[in-house]
């Protein structure tokens, strides 16, 4: 049954609509450092945009590293089921063998 | 005033034992109740020890009451109530039954004044828990929760020695204050340490937990790496090799996380960065950080316990979990959608919602004091975690590309559930000062001040912003069918694969050796049998007894002879 609604995000307009609200609360909350006093307890928090520059470099690294450490960490889906599997199978045959009269 | 003497688990285990033998309405009303009037008989309980007997010359103290237990004892009550309502729908009698034991042994365990009752149920978590993650009944689930189970009780097992070891030092088994002094203090730190999925133990978690059944692993990911928590502030805070251990906890985890493509098992790496924040709120020890870390323990509970819920609807209703599998649900099921995010915005520490309050009086404390690289990886993990479980966890169900899979919300007693999980996220982001009044100290702080609001709101942001970004410019990593190796690989693959090498290497050697040994023997055999037939000559044919018949013979025969003679 084929379903043939159209839902929000189905159209790309109301993505558009979205991202730009998004991109208009980030611009006012960077812009938000002139405004707000803050108290801080450690110079690095007074550089201008510590925090927002800090969480964009900061994801931005953190998906690139995992990334790369997917060339070595990456494995077939039954990785280890292939193992244990075939292990298992070994052991439940052996036990059909003992039972079994043409064995 | 007898009730006064009802430690909590009792309630639980004689749930348990009604749950066995009762079947539909009844035994959901009943599983329902149990929590419920246990939590109003904790409220009325005051602080101090309970239950005290002696045994063998030592004091046992299986329920004793502070503030930190009772912590501690009520979240465990919430989280209890609200995986049984996520459950009823379970018929399956081994799981209901095994999750009031596990609910009743971890509440055994929060509220154990000695050692030796608290290795009572560090092992009863283990035992009873264990059966959550069978219950899938797949092979798969079997020879995880066999790994899970092993290590549970590997724990248990140094926690006995350890306090065997602390009986013998200090003349006691009262479970206060322990530190790393002595084999007694490593000894239980390491037990804790596993528990508690201190890194290159932490597998066990990422491993079983996301092979338990889709209500099963509601309970897991309630109690067990909690009562580790609540242990670990008992008997070692102010360690400082905490810090470290914790802000490494933090880390780790979410790079495995953005690869990682089973949704649960997101969570569960999601679950151990959680836990490092309390870890390090342990390891420094101020009144704030103690009260950072177990308030965050208590928030921890339900906002994991929602995604997790969320998380298990969508595996109960697509069958699916794997990220590359799903997409596009928010269609069919936007109630489920909406509590979702709720419990994402709340581990993701947006202000108003749960996590905020709590994880920044850790990130203070740590300040405070003067980690300033703890700090910064704090504020690392923080983004991370938003990275992850805020946005991907979401994201990759319930948008996405759509995976044209329509499947419709769960059934109301899982949406039930979740609300109540996620009101709670709302109601103590808003009012944290409830939560704050069951805290351990009183330290007076405030988490809404604007400076704390605008940076984490900053953080959060663009943190997200990244994200749309990598996703724009198709650099984000796409969910791919696939096992990431871990530390687990150490004794599922090589372990394995080095006992196999030495078993067929030792078989072959023992073939080689058997051999030699059998023909160095032959050959002596044949060469000695050769000489004596040398030697023997006439005397020692190959039928001795037919030969030795026939000489008797000649020899009589010559008697007769001789006889003759004469």
């Amino acid at each position: 049954m084929a379903n043939k609604k159209q839902y929000i995000f189905d159209n790309p307009k109301n993505v558009k609509r979205l991202l730009t609200v998004f991109y208009v609360l980030c611009a006012l909350l960077l812009l938000l450092d002139f405004v707000i006093e803050r108290n801080v307890y450690h110079p690095w928090e007074n550089l201008w945009g510590f925090y927002p520059i800090y969480g964009f470099v900061g994801c931005v690294v953190l998906v690139f590293v995992a990334k790369w450490m997917r060339t070595f960490l990456m494995r077939p889906e039954d990785y280890y089921e292939k193992l244990e599997e075939a292990r298992f199978q070994k052991d439940q045959q052996l036990t059909k063998g003992d039972n079994n009269v043409d064995a | 005033m007898w009730m006064l003497e009802i430690p909590p688990f009792v309630p639980f285990f004689i749930g348990a034992v009604i749950a066995a033998f009762t079947r539909g309405r009844l035994r959901g009303l009943v599983m329902v109740l149990i929590p419920v009037l246990s939590a109003i008989h904790l409220w009325t309980v005051p602080d101090g020890s309970h239950l005290q007997f002696a045994f063998l010359s030592y004091e046992l103290i299986p329920y004793r009451v502070d503030k930190l237990s009772l912590m501690f004892g009520y979240v465990f009550h919430i989280a209890a109530f609200i995986a049984i309502i996520y459950a009823l729908h379970v018929r399956d009698t081994v799981q209901q039954v095994a999750a009031l034991m596990y609910a009743g042994s971890g509440l055994g365990a929060v509220f154990s004044g000695d050692l030796l009752s608290l290795f009572v149920f560090w092992e009863l978590l283990a035992f009873t828990s264990v059966f959550l993650i069978w219950a899938r009944r797949t092979q798969k689930a079997y020879t995880a929760g066999m790994r899970y189970l092993i290590i549970q009780v590997i724990s248990g097992l140094l926690l006995l020695v350890g306090a065997l070891f602390y009986a013998a030092e200090n003349g006691t088994l009262a479970f206060g204050y322990i530190g790393l002094q002595g084999i007694a203090g490593w000894l239980i730190f390491i037990a804790f340490g596993i528990k508690c999925a201190f890194p290159f133990a932490h597998n066990w978690l990422t491993d079983a937990y996301p092979e338990a059944t889709v209500t099963g692993t509601v309970f897991l990911s309630a109690f067990t790496s909690k009562v580790a928590v609540y242990s670990l502030a008992r008997a070692y805070p102010g360690t400082e090799l905490l810090i470290y251990i914790g802000a490494a906890m933090t880390c780790f985890p979410i790079f495995f996380a953005v690869i990682e493509n089973d949704l649960r098992r997101v969570l569960a790496y999601s679950l151990i960065n959680q836990v490092g924040f309390m870890v390090v709120g342990i390891g420094i020890g101020t009144a704030l950080a103690i009260n950072g870390a177990v308030s965050h323990a208590f928030n921890d509970v339900i906002f994991k316990g929602l995604l997790f819920m969320s998380m298990g609807a969508v595996l109960h209703m697509t069958g699916r979990i794997n990220g590359s599998d799903l997409g596009g649900l928010y269609k069919t099921m936007p109630k489920t959608t909406i509590l979702c995010i709720v419990g994402a915005a709340s581990i993701s520490a947006f202000p108003l919602f749960s996590g905020f309050v709590s994880k920044s009086m850790v990130m203070s404390a740590a300040l405070e004091n003067g980690h300033n690289w703890v700090w910064l990886m704090l504020l690392f993990a923080s983004a991370g975690v938003f990275h992850h479980a805020g946005i991907k966890i979401p994201y990759f169900a319930f948008f996405a590309h759509d995976s044209g899979i329509r499947a419709s919300d769960p059934p109301s007693n899982m949406l039930i559930a979740m609300f109540i999980a996620a009101a709670l996220c709302v109601g103590i982001g808003v009012y944290p000062a409830a939560l704050y009044s069951l805290l351990p100290y009183d330290t007076g702080y405030n988490p809404y001040d604007a400076t704390h609001v605008l940076a984490q709101t900053q953080l959060l942001f663009f943190s997200a912003l990244a994200f749309v970004w990598l996703n724009l410019k198709n650099l984000y990593p796409p969910e791919l069918r696939s096992t990431n190796i871990d530390v687990e690989w150490t004794y599922r693959r090589v372990l394995p694969a080095v006992w196999q090498g030495t078993v067929a290497m030792s078989q072959q050697i023992y073939g080689v050796f058997s051999q030699s040994v059998n023909r160095v023997f032959t050959l002596t055999t044949n060469y000695l049998a050769h000489k004596n037939a040398k030697i023997s000559g006439l005397l020692s044919d190959k039928h001795p007894a037919g030969s030795m018949v026939l000489w008797v013979v000649v020899i009589l025969a010559s008697y007769l002879l001789l006889t003759f003679i004469k």
